[in-house]
């Protein structure tokens, strides 16, 4: 029987041993959060889902009792270990945290929580079209640190673009600019070899200078060139009319589909495609790929090129999408914060997707919190998702690895 | 061997002028680019087809970069000044870079630096001679606290420092805005987020202080620390075994643990290093330039010295002279923006202009059509793995 056993039982090795330490720790912590801080409001919360319903939650008890689940499943996890389940656990505990931290925010109050999970939704559009444009490149072995410069860049180009000549001129317009940007990046990087990281931020710098360049020496004198109208939301038919769904998913601008599909696309052709199959190839050993006859070289260009047009788009949710306008740095990082998604998602589209909704809905929380009076500091509130970042990449995403071949270039031979 | 050896010098000086002339046509190229952009972006003068005038604007405004830098004893101080955070933060991303580090988190390693070092400023009074050292010492010490984060982070649990250092950038920004608004920092009359000041003889001297007539000299002894952390970094990474370990380090991650190093705590120490220069930066801000703090004192520092690095190749000469190129921009650009109509970022396109000819040395060679020796980039950072 004990043989039997220790066949079956899978070799763990102690990095992972670790990591699920960690994960057992973090519950714990996130528990005892909950019990002393998030347990000490009295009074109702209420959740508006749907015009005619709000749903009530009494933020005290809610929170001593998640205190409990969360140190017994933590205690579990450190004694026992949930194995393949560890990250379900984690998810639904992570989500009923979330929960039990908006319940002890609006105490006393209500608040739309339909509209927040819509905010979060459209937030996170620009954070997974930049992911996406990340995961094309470095699946493909280059290293896109020039997301940032992507985003701000095309999302000068729609606005400009966009004000003239029309909202889908300004599409393609931030279109076209984001894939001018990746085709620097493109010719630096695989034509001069130049080293990918330099580039990439290169193209960050240059992206800022020029677009706030262009915005105090332009824009300003010629305020017409600076103002549109954005994209309404489309509802869905049917879709749209599930309740709260309907509303968080399905009543959105194209961007956000748009966001949807990029996503589903990128899945899809990754894993069963020929050409997903030569791609990771090229991101991992390109050498073996151009002996088995891929042209490395051209498809390398083509990927970096459809990710500009991907982070085209993404940049072109500011002005188009969202505030019908350019300011200077209006991306503020968030091409970086794609950056840490792609890394937080380990590469992959779905990775990132939830990586970059979980950033979304920080920002949509932090929209809501001014309105809400919680006695804390809001700078902390504010610090709240870069944290839980740090402690999620810290405690369970641990030691990353990319595909093996980015940032090196490739000899034809 | 004596012949082996002189022959190697005299590649190795060829080579070098042969980068130093890579250096001067980027910035060449760089400017050309930039002077298209200004005559290009003088829409008005343009649909009035005065290109005559738009081209002059690019000759008052490239003018007026060079005079802001370097026509006088005032620009020459203000290039100091605004060099002086960039060195010690260029140091700090370049060290990171020896030992195969990404520190894109000088930005919050300057605000903690800073706000250590502010805290020691208003709350002694004198006497200057162990006031000023002992707050820049502390704006060290709470540079490489905060830069130890993601050291050991990464060490323990092999999180990525990119992540990791951009997080708690953020966090340091909240941080910062948090504690200007507590009754330790707050100034007391005031109601928005600004700090005490620092107190009269714990700023540091100025430069110019010697010449009484002229205020106006902005430059202080914060230049003179950047100095010696670039000294330091040089003895450091050439005559220390410590430099020695994070140079193998940074090269080849494998064969230093094979050779017996330590390279968890290499790695925590590099963090701690970057962290440290990057909160002298932070002091130098607080007690030479501002005297107090506000929300944005580190501003865009943190990012600007990592082109700086990248420029100058992470070794301690080219981590100077490309801060004090940057510097100079700074300080011209502000004459600029003064006297012509050319805003200040242009100087921003510059300098990416700049890193990108430079890093791309066979681009210089096709617009140029010289032939140049190929030069070798200094390494940046191990990727993404491990």
């Amino acid at each position: 029987m004990s043989t039997v056993d220790s066949v079956i039982t899978p070799l763990i090795s102690a990095e992972q041993r670790k990591q699920a330490r960690s994960v057992g720790f973090t519950l714990v912590v996130l528990g005892i959060v909950a019990a002393f801080v998030l347990g000490n409001r009295p009074g109702d919360a209420g959740f508006k889902l749907i015009d005619s319903y709000i749903f009530v939650i009494p933020a005290q008890p809610f929170a001593r009792i998640l205190a409990l689940v969360l140190i017994a499943l933590g205690a579990a996890q450190l004694l026992k270990g949930f194995g393949k389940w560890t990250n379900v656990i984690l998810s639904i505990a992570a989500a009923t945290f979330v929960i039990s931290f908006l319940a002890w925010a609006a105490s006393g109050g209500s608040f739309s929580l339909t509209g927040m999970l819509q905010d979060t939704v459209t937030r996170s559009v620009p954070i997974i079209l930049g992911a996406i444009a990340g995961i094309l490149c470095e699946r493909s072995g280059i290293i896109n640190i020039a997301i940032e410069g992507q985003l701000l860049g095309s999302a000068f180009a729609g606005a400009v673009a966009g004000s003239l000549l029309g909202p889908w001129v300004g599409i393609i317009a931030a279109i076209a600019m984001g894939v001018g940007l990746s085709a620097i990046l493109a010719v630096f990087s695989i034509r001069y070899r130049v080293d990918q990281v330099i580039v990439g931020f290169a193209i960050n710098f240059f992206a800022l200078g020029l677009t706030s360049f262009l915005a105090a020496r332009v824009l300003t004198d010629h305020p017409d060139y600076n103002i549109l109208s954005p994209l309404r939301p489309i509802a869905l038919p049917l879709l749209s009319d599930i309740p709260v769904i309907g509303v968080v998913l399905f009543t959105q601008t194209l961007f956000v589909y748009f966001a949807y599909l990029a996503v589903g696309i990128a899945t899809w052709s990754l894993y069963h495609t020929k050409w997903g199959l030569r791609t990771r190839a090229i991101g991992e050993y390109p050498k073996a790929a151009g002996t088995l006859g891929v042209d490395v070289i051209k498809l390398r260009y083509r990927n970096v090129l459809i990710a500009g047009a991907v982070a085209g788009v993404g940049g072109a949710w500011w002005p188009i999408g969202m505030v019908g306008r350019f300011d200077q740095n209006i991306t503020n990082g968030r091409g970086f914060i794609a950056l840490a998604a792609v890394i937080f998602g380990r590469w992959k589209p779905l990775g990132a997707l939830s990586a970059a909704l979980v950033f979304g809905l920080a920002e949509a929380i932090q929209l809501k919190m001014s309105n809400l009076d919680t006695g804390i500091p809001s700078e902390f509130l504010l610090m709240a998702p870069y944290l839980v970042t740090l402690v999620v990449v810290a405690g369970f995403v641990g030691r990353s690895r990319g595909p093996k071949a980015a940032g090196q270039p490739y000899d034809a031979q | 061997m004596k012949i082996a050896a002189t022959f190697r010098k005299i590649t190795e000086r060829i080579a070098r002028t042969s980068s130093f002339r890579i250096t001067l046509l980027a910035i060449l190229s760089a400017m050309v680019v930039g002077a298209f952009i200004i005559i290009l972006s003088d829409i008005d003068k343009l649909q009035n087809g005065d290109i005559i005038g738009a081209i002059r604007t690019v000759g008052s405004a490239y003018w007026a970069l060079v005079v802001g830098s370097f026509g006088s004893l005032r620009a020459i101080s203000a290039t100091i000044n605004s060099a002086t955070p960039l060195i010690l933060c260029g140091v700090s991303v370049a060290v990171a870079f020896k030992a195969g580090l990404f520190n894109i988190g000088a930005t919050g390693q300057m605000l903690a630096g800073g706000m250590a070092a502010l805290w020691v400023g208003f709350s002694m009074d004198g006497p200057g001679i162990i006031q000023v050292p002992l707050a820049v010492l502390a704006g060290a010490v709470g540079g490489a606290a905060y830069g130890a984060i993601p050291g050991i982070l990464k060490a323990r649990t092999g999180a990525h420092e990119v992540i990791t250092t951009i997080m708690l950038n953020n966090m340091a920004g909240f941080l910062v805005l948090w504690l200007l608004k507590t009754n330790l920092f707050q100034r007391a009359d005031r109601t928005d987020p600004i700090s005490k000041l620092v107190s009269a003889p714990g700023h540091l001297p100025r430069l110019f202080g010697f010449l009484s007539d002229r205020p106006d000299l902005v430059a202080h002894a914060g230049f003179v620390v950047a100095i010696l952390a670039v000294i330091v970094y040089w003895w450091f990474l050439n005559r220390s075994t410590t430099g020695f370990e994070f140079r193998a380090f940074g090269m080849n991650a494998d064969a230093a643990q094979y050779a017996g190093m330590h390279t968890k705590r290499l790695t925590v120490m590099a963090m701690m290093f970057a962290g440290a220069f990057a909160g002298l930066a932070g002091s130098a801000e607080v007690l030479g330039t501002y005297g107090y703090a506000s929300q944005n004192f580190a501003g865009n520092i943190g990012f600007d010295a990592i082109a700086i690095a990248l420029l100058g190749r992470s070794t301690p000469l080219g981590t100077l002279l490309a801060a004090l190129l940057f510097g100079a921009l700074q300080a011209g650009g502000r004459q600029m923006q003064a006297n012509t109509d050319v805003p200040i970022d242009l100087i921003v396109v510059l300098r990416a202009l700049i890193v990108m000819f430079i890093a791309a040395p066979l681009l210089i060679k096709a617009i140029w059509r010289i032939k140049v020796a190929p030069t070798s980039l200094g390494q940046t950072f191990r990727g993404w793995g491990s």
